[in-house]
């Protein structure tokens, strides 16, 4: 083992801190626009992890989509309707905040607990590789048809946004 | 084995997001606030996919397709709901859940 490997154990563990600590940022900043900042942060660190788990293209597409396009959405989306910026109004629900702290908890502990037990099967021989290569044949062979509707998908997302977001105008009067 | 060469720990993330996820759709008290936990959510179903894509796949074309599907689900979903703030705020001026009671019994 030789010590690049030691070198690219602490590169992984620091992209798992930077999910955890955007995760926990996230969902506990006082601001929404550190919760964005924060989610940016997650997103990052998990395009590390997509990195380590042997495909560079999806990390580039996890920042290009999250952190590029998401994220900047959700700040525009934050400026633009003037949510409230302090994200706890509290004091109406001081005991629900604890009855979700430990119900997550506890479903976090009991799910890990569970998939730690779990012995998984381990793939004996592949098929194709983790070439981009190879994902675009599927694409274009496998997953033909859900590739089309997603498209679809996001075209109709995209016009009915527009719709939704539209300002209100007078019915054209014939 | 290495940490970063077993199943187990991509999972344990993916479980933290999705936990995180849902304490903040509790905790936050704005829409966007609740579409931002959301996406951490989704996020965590993704990383799931990469990961037995990964370990237990045979074809390692389909986890990636289904994260890149995952992807663009979210991305709409996100155009979407930004949208409606949008136009709730206008209907509203609020942005808080609780004041969006009109269709309330």
């Amino acid at each position: 083992m030789s010590v690049f490997h030691y070198l690219a154990e602490a590169v992984f563990f620091g992209f798992i801190v930077l999910v955890f600590f955007g995760g926990l940022l996230t969902v506990l900043a006082r601001f929404l626009m550190h919760a964005v900042l924060g989610l940016a942060v997650a997103f990052v660190g998990l395009a590390g992890l997509f990195f380590h788990l042997g495909s560079p293209f999806m990390a580039m597409m996890q920042i290009l989509i999250y952190v590029g396009a998401v994220c900047v959405m959700l700040v525009f989306g934050i400026m633009v309707g003037q949510a409230p910026t302090r994200t706890e109004q509290l004091g109406r629900r001081g005991n629900n905040q604890f009855l979700a702290v430990s119900t997550c908890s506890l479903g976090f502990v009991l799910v890990t607990a569970t998939l730690v037990r779990t012995r998984w099967i381990a793939v004996s021989e592949r098929i194709g590789d983790f070439s981009l290569q190879h994902l675009g044949e599927s694409f274009l062979h496998q997953f033909v048809l859900a590739f089309e509707l997603i498209s679809v998908v996001l075209l109709v997302a995209i016009i009915g946004a527009l719709i939704i977001a539209r300002k209100p105008q007078e019915t054209l009067e014939s | 084995m290495m940490p970063s060469d077993s199943l187990t720990t991509y999972l344990i993330v993916g479980v933290f997001l999705l936990f995180v996820g849902l304490f903040g759709m509790i905790r936050h008290r704005s829409l966007i606030g609740m579409l931002i936990s959301v996406e951490l959510i989704l996020a965590g179903a993704g990383l799931n996919f990469m990961a037995f894509n990964r370990f237990t796949a045979p074809d390692p074309a389909v986890g990636q397709a289904f994260t890149l599907f995952i992807m663009g689900i979210a991305a709409a979903e996100a155009a979407i709901v930004i949208s409606l703030v949008i136009a709730v705020h206008r209907r509203f001026h609020s942005a808080d859940p609780q004041a969006i009671d009109e269709l309330r019994g």
